[in-house]
């Protein structure tokens, strides 16, 4: 291909991702309010300088999830949890799918959190209040990966339709770092 | 002090003649690693037992060398008579101080331009033979080297690099030639295996592994397909002194995921091949994928055994094949002497009376996509396996990976890639990996060791009881030969694509491997 083509296609490859800005019906002010009161969501999640890293970044969000996605996401957070192996990614230096973890130590220790990052002899391990563990393996008396399985509650019941109808409206304005 | 001042004073005149007998003899000369699986035989053996099993706990790094290529650093370095040689990508040479890691000498070579590359700009490494290094570069020539200097001795181009060909293989020599093959099994290339004169250069023979018009195997070919039937000859292939055979690996045809306009077999793609090593006649093959299309090279190191098999001594050659199967053959006449699976797979019910698999069907590439075992990237790939005569077993880095083939079509252009479809991995699983020792004279399994994803490290065995390899993530480790448990481990920071080697120095031991762009050599700290 000319490097014109090439330019063309990693354009039409990048616009795959993104989904376009959905219309919302929501109070998007209202929802952010909640995201990071009421709903706590920012306890995990990270929006541009602020917010926990125990789940993906929702700075843009916007840009790659539809409406119907993020209720989803929001009412039954295992329906999609991420996952980004593929073929020819050769190496994984920082895996990025928020595997949640369960180990037991040897010295009976038992700590629950999100695999940050892991080789063949060692693990490391964020918990819920933000500290980071790093264990050799063979000092594990278990070690339990939890595939499929996400710390995130699920928010039915917890927030109302409506509030959640406004989260959602947050969620669809955040189109990347300002 | 004593002891400095003299080696200091004696130092190394880089004068060294390595002969053929002395790599023929290579298991004799421990301390040096005189080709690129360290033998003839493709062992990756080393006899060395300095660093052992009561030892290898304190194995610490000595010097690192870095290079200033982003690209993989695969090459196993070459040692003889206290110098190091190596290459780097993307075709590049050097020769290291053993005491520092320090360049000796440095060859630089410039690419004349884009080159079609399926899987990165890398070299595997150099030959050594009497007082030349050849080297094979990224577009298609094959280049001598004097040994005590780096400057160019000759240069000869194999093929058009603008067509497709690429050389990422290190070279064997042996008597008084030089053999290398060629890459571009994604860009339609016819491959060959050539020979070459070391004192002149001048092309000795040329073997296609892609039979033309009125040649055997031709009629496995569809029409016009064989021009771009590939079957890249892209790894260092083993060789018996005795017979004076050459065992040389293929890789697949072309293109790699649409077979519908390649009906046929496709020899000799896929395939091990017996060649005689004067002439470059092919005495026997075997092919372990008959018409291919989920790119399952066959550029393994072949690794020849001498055993008593069911009762006979026989001379035996081991391979752990890209496809999921172990095989065993008869490395005089070729014959199959067993297949056993040792990877998961889910494409052959298993192999028949021969050999020849027995395909599951629908399991070729489909426009929709079709999940197979293993993957596109095999059940091993070209990393080194290792056999240990002192435990008799063959370490495969095998993968546990399965890829969802598509198959597409492709009109061949030279020197474009021409693969006729694409992969992609399997959503919501990890692959994962593993050494595993095998009993070559049965193919089964006797431990495993679990690596945290798909290996592209070679294996490395030693008469310390030692295995060596890496992953992926970073690690170089040591498991015991005989259980497979691990004794030591060295966070080096960037993945390992390269095999480890080990040679001695000054009375130590030492292993040798890369690591993104640095080359570690580890010796044993001496205890306070």
């Amino acid at each position: 291909m000319t490097a014109a083509e090439n330019r063309q296609l990693v354009g039409y490859v990048r616009g795959l991702g993104r989904a376009k800005a959905a219309p919302s019906q929501g109070d998007r002010a209202n929802g952010e309010r909640l995201f990071w009161s009421k709903g706590n969501c920012g306890q995990c999640h990270t929006v541009g300088p602020r917010g926990g890293r125990l789940g993906p970044d929702l700075t843009a969000i916007g840009t790659s999830r539809g409406p119907d996605h993020l209720r989803e996401s929001l009412l039954n957070p295992e329906a999609d949890v991420p996952d980004t192996f593929t073929a020819y990614r050769r190496v994984i230096y920082m895996p990025d799918n928020f595997l949640q973890v369960r180990v037991i130590t040897r010295d009976g220790r038992q700590i629950t959190g999100i695999r940050v990052n892991e080789d063949t002899f060692t693990i490391q391990i964020r918990d819920s209040s933000d500290r980071v563990y790093s264990f050799r393996k063979d000092e594990l008396h278990e070690l339990h990966k939890d595939w499929g399985k996400s710390p995130m509650p699920g928010y039915r019941g917890v927030l109302s339709d409506s509030e959640i109808q406004d989260v959602i409206a947050y969620l669809l304005s955040l189109q990347g770092a300002p | 002090m004593k002891v400095l001042l003299t080696l200091f004073l004696t130092g190394f005149t880089l004068t060294a003649q390595v002969t053929y007998e002395r790599i023929a003899a290579a298991a004799s000369e421990a301390g040096n690693w005189l080709t690129y699986s360290g033998g003839y035989a493709g062992y990756r053996y080393s006899a060395l037992r300095r660093i052992n099993r009561t030892n290898v706990a304190r194995l610490r790094p000595a010097w690192i060398y870095q290079t200033n290529d982003l690209n993989n650093f695969e090459a196993t370095p070459i040692v003889a008579d206290g110098v190091m040689y190596i290459s780097e990508p993307p075709s590049n040479a050097a020769a290291l101080d053993l005491r520092t890691g320090r360049p000796i000498w440095m060859f630089r070579r410039p690419l004349p331009g884009p080159v079609g590359v399926c899987c990165g700009q890398v070299n595997r490494g150099v030959a050594l033979l009497g007082d030349r290094v050849f080297l094979g570069t990224l577009d298609g020539h094959l280049l001598a080297l004097d040994s005590r200097t780096g400057h160019l001795l000759w240069d000869r181009a194999l093929a058009d690099y603008q067509s497709g060909y690429s050389i990422t293989v290190a070279p064997l020599a042996l008597k008084d030639k030089v053999i290398v093959g060629v890459s571009g099994g994604e860009y339609g290339i016819r491959g060959f295996l050539d020979a070459y004169d070391v004192r002149s250069g001048e092309r000795l023979w040329r073997f296609w592994t892609v039979p033309g018009p009125g040649e055997p195997g031709h009629d496995t070919w569809e029409g016009d397909s064989w021009k771009t039937g590939s079957a890249a000859t892209w790894l260092t292939g083993s060789y018996d002194p005795a017979l004076n055979l050459l065992y040389w690996g293929t890789g697949n045809p072309g293109p790699n995921y649409n077979g519908e306009g390649r009906s046929g077999d496709n020899l000799y793609s896929t395939s091990l091949l017996a060649l005689d090593a004067s002439t470059g006649k092919l005495k026997w093959y075997f092919q372990f994928t008959p018409h291919d299309t989920h790119d399952w090279d066959a550029n393994h190191v072949p690794v020849l055994i001498d055993a008593v098999f069911q009762g006979k001594p026989r001379k035996l050659v081991a391979v752990a094949n890209r496809n999921g199967f172990f095989y065993l053959f008869d490395r005089q006449t070729g014959e199959y002497l067993l297949g056993r699976q040792y990877a998961k797979q889910t494409w052959a019910k298993g192999l028949d009376g021969r050999g020849r698999p027995i395909v599951i069907p629908a399991t070729e590439p489909a426009p929709e996509g079709t999940l197979v075992f293993p993957g596109v990237h095999g059940a091993t790939n070209w990393n080194s396996p290792s056999y240990s005569p002192d435990t008799r077993l063959m370490y495969v880095a095998a993968r546990e990976e399965g890829t969802v083939f598509y198959r597409a079509t492709a009109e061949y252009k030279a020197g474009s890639y021409f693969s006729a479809g694409g992969m992609r991995g399997i959503p919501g699983v990890e692959p994962s990996g593993s050494i595993k020792a095998l009993d070559p004279l049965t193919g089964e399994q006797r431990w495993e060791f679990p690596l945290h994803s798909p290996p592209w490290a070679g294996v490395l065995s030693t008469a310390g009881g030692l295995v060596f390899s890496g992953t992926n993530e970073g690690n170089i480790f040591a498991l015991d030969a005989a259980s497979g448990k691990a004794l030591w481990d060295f966070q080096a920071g960037a993945p390992v694509y390269a095999g480890p080697m080990s040679y001695e120095f000054e009375g130590k031991q030492y292993l040798a491997v890369t690591a993104g762009r640095s080359l570690m050599a580890f010796t044993v700290a001496e205890q306070p």
